[in-house]
């Protein structure tokens, strides 16, 4: 297999346990790096400081959900019940917010729910099957027990033997190259 | 554990002085399991054989769940007057059984949701489980409603659609604010259980060995990696979803008792109703959830999982929902009697020394008295025990909406157009059968889905501490 004709996609070293997989994630933020990543079975409690990443951009997206299920909410009753077709009950007012305010709150926490729920797989580019971690031929541990960092080839301060020996002095295992 | 975030510095000198007693936690995770356990535990019960418990439960819930087929069938092919409906009750098992699943759903939330809110961690060992029983239990749930309209092929006239005749639908009902509520529910409950699913559908993808099996659970898992910056907005999303999901079952049942609360008949026009409906729900969810986990933890021995802290929780909040249903039933009389409404106090009288005595009976024994077992823990410890009682709960939330539906309207303000009110051998037919229909959706959900959150468990296990020594 010739090396340097294939593109690389990073270098990925496996840790056992989850106190070693943490702190030497707080190592490689310390270093400056900001593309990489830490794969692990479950979400460890404080990964996102040791890594150093900003607060998720999701709720953004559940606002701008919520904020137009209400307008939604609104616009529907009223067109429907008062402008369209005005129905006059009981002498009331043709639309006022308090009548359909079940419908106005489900409308907002349904579109609120879609904004997250597509929030996360926009802010996460999901679906995407054709990763090359998926063939690294031990990624099913990742997902199991044990737990990775992957430093990225994009990231400016990649350099293969280098980042190796990074890798090694965290104390990492079977550090392994990533092809693209 | 429980000295691993303790550091000298921080430590309170007074606690030197006055030296708290170490009070242990329960452990959630037995025998100091480890992660791979837990993979090969819950990834197990998908891959093994399909075991012959399965496949007989299977057929028996298919037979069962052919019952509602039959009914429907024969309703939609006759009109709606096979059911036991006429003058003075409109509104019989159809709203009963309606209302009684759409309850059993709620516990799924309340599980997965609220108590994750409140970070209760023996929360994961049986929300998935929870979970797929609301949807499960919303899609039967629907039916009633979608098929006591009658015309059932006009059933999108509930929806806010154009339609030939020019009209909208009237938002000032509480049955169209239902049609929202119940859809937003199964909707959004839906998208909670599939997003928490993702990272254990990868795992199960990550171990396929048949290419179909792989096929499978890729297109499902949607090519989670399980990187952190994928964890960072999945737990983001997932809190925000728990945060909407509470509001959200409150208000669905909240609205569900506005479809009684709403009119002006005797016995339904109390504002007790929604939190007494909500607490009802809880109550029946639970014992719902315990009915069904029980046997499964025997089959597939989760014991290590699913132990005695986590029935000990479920029981403690089956006792208290059931107290406070208990308490709802007294309040409900008190008012009647303070209200100086002469109809008001009727319909209580008549509830309990009526018609239909045997039914409130029923309710406020398997209710009321049933659950205080519950105090003892002798009896909580008794599995056996604790199943039966849960039947029993299941049996006397079913009562409990019949006792509401039934007696207010078959005695209401004019004595002459009083009536008994029983179902036919459709509607029996047709409620039976949800149960086969239940039984169907669930157990494909254990056969092919996984039963218990594996990355929410190793959460929760000792070893996943980063500061543990």
């Amino acid at each position: 297999m010739n090396e340097r004709n294939e593109r690389i996609h990073g270098v990925a070293c496996i840790f056992r346990k989850v106190p070693d997989v943490f702190h030497a994630a707080e190592k490689v933020r310390d270093a400056g790096w900001k593309n990489w990543d830490v794969h692990t079975p479950f979400p460890i409690h404080g990964m996102d400081q040791a890594m150093g990443l900003p607060r998720s951009p999701v709720p953004r997206l559940t606002l701008l959900g919520g904020v137009t299920g209400f307008i939604t909410g609104c616009l529907l009753t009223w067109y429907m019940n008062s402008y369209d077709y005005p129905l006059i009950v009981g002498g009331k007012p043709y639309w006022s917010v308090i009548f359909p305010f079940p419908v106005i709150y489900e409308c907002t926490i349904l579109l609120a729910a879609f904004g997250t729920f597509f929030g996360q797989f926009i802010f996460n580019r999901l679906p995407r099957h054709n990763h090359p971690l998926f063939d690294l031929p031990n990624f099913a541990r990742i997902s199991d027990d044990t737990f990775m960092i992957v430093l990225e080839a994009r990231d400016p301060q990649f350099h293969l033997d280098e980042s190796r020996n990074f890798l090694q002095s965290l104390g990492g295992q079977e550090i392994t190259v990533i092809r693209d | 554990m429980a000295h691993a975030h303790d550091s000298s510095s921080e430590r309170p000198a007074i606690l030197d002085k006055v030296r708290p007693a170490e009070l242990p936690r329960s452990p959630l995770i037995l025998n100091n399991r480890g992660f791979h356990w837990i993979t090969d535990k819950v990834c197990g019960i998908v891959e093994e054989e399909t075991p012959l418990w399965w496949k007989i439960m299977f057929g028996v819930a298919l037979f069962v769940a052919s019952f509602t087929f039959i009914g429907l069938g024969y309703l939609v092919a006759t009109g709606t007057g096979t059911w036991g409906l006429r003058s003075p009750v409109g509104w019989g098992w159809a709203i009963v059984n309606f209302v009684f699943w759409v309850g059993i759903g709620h516990a799924g939330t309340l599980i997965s949701a609220i108590l994750c809110l409140l970070r209760q961690k023996w929360r994961t060992s049986i929300n998935r489980a929870a979970e797929a029983m609301t949807i499960f239990a919303v899609c039967c749930a629907g039916l009633f409603p979608l098929f006591h309209v009658g015309r059932v092929w006009f059933g999108w006239w509930l929806l806010p659609l154009p339609n030939q005749n020019g009209i909208w639908v009237q938002f000032r009902s509480p049955l169209e604010w239902d049609v929202f509520a119940v859809s937003t529910y199964f909707t959004v409950s839906t998208l909670f259980w599939y997003m928490g699913m993702i990272p254990d559908l990868g795992v199960i993808r990550d171990r396929a060995t048949t290419w179909w099996r792989k096929a499978f659970y890729s297109l499902l898992a949607m090519g989670w990696r399980g990187g952190n910056r994928q964890w960072s907005n999945f737990e983001m999303a997932y809190l925000l979803l728990a945060g909407l999901s509470t509001p959200l079952v409150l208000s669905v049942h909240t609205i569900v008792s506005f479809d009684f609360a709403v009119s002006n008949v005797p016995g339904w026009h109390t504002t007790i109703f929604p939190p007494y409906f909500v607490a009802g729900a809880i109550f029946s969810g639970f014992a719902m959830v315990l009915t069904l986990m029980l046997p499964l933890r025997a089959i597939y021995r989760l014991h290590d999982v699913i132990n005695q802290y986590h029935i000990d929780n479920m029981c403690k909040i089956i006792l208290a929902t059931g107290t406070m249903v208990g308490y709802a039933y007294a309040t409900e009389f008190f008012i009647a009697a303070y209200s100086g409404n002469a109809f008001e106090k009727f319909a209580f009288v008549n509830r309990a020394f009526g018609q239909y005595a045997w039914a409130y009976w029923i309710m406020v024994s398997c209710n009321v008295i049933t659950p205080q077992l519950f105090w003892f823990k002798k009896v909580r410890e008794n599995h056996s025990l604790v199943w039966i009682i849960c039947l029993f709960v299941n049996v006397g939330m079913w009562f409990e909406r019949f006792v509401i539906t039934v007696t207010s309207l078959a005695n209401d303000y004019l004595p002459s157009s009083w009536g008994y009110y029983s179902p036919t051998i459709v509607d029996i037919f047709t409620f039976f059968g949800t149960f086969g229909f239940f039984s169907v959706l669930f157990l494909l959900f254990v056969r092919f889905l996984p039963l218990l959150p594996m990355a929410e468990l190793k959460m929760v296990a000792p070893q996943a501490d980063p500061h543990a020594h």
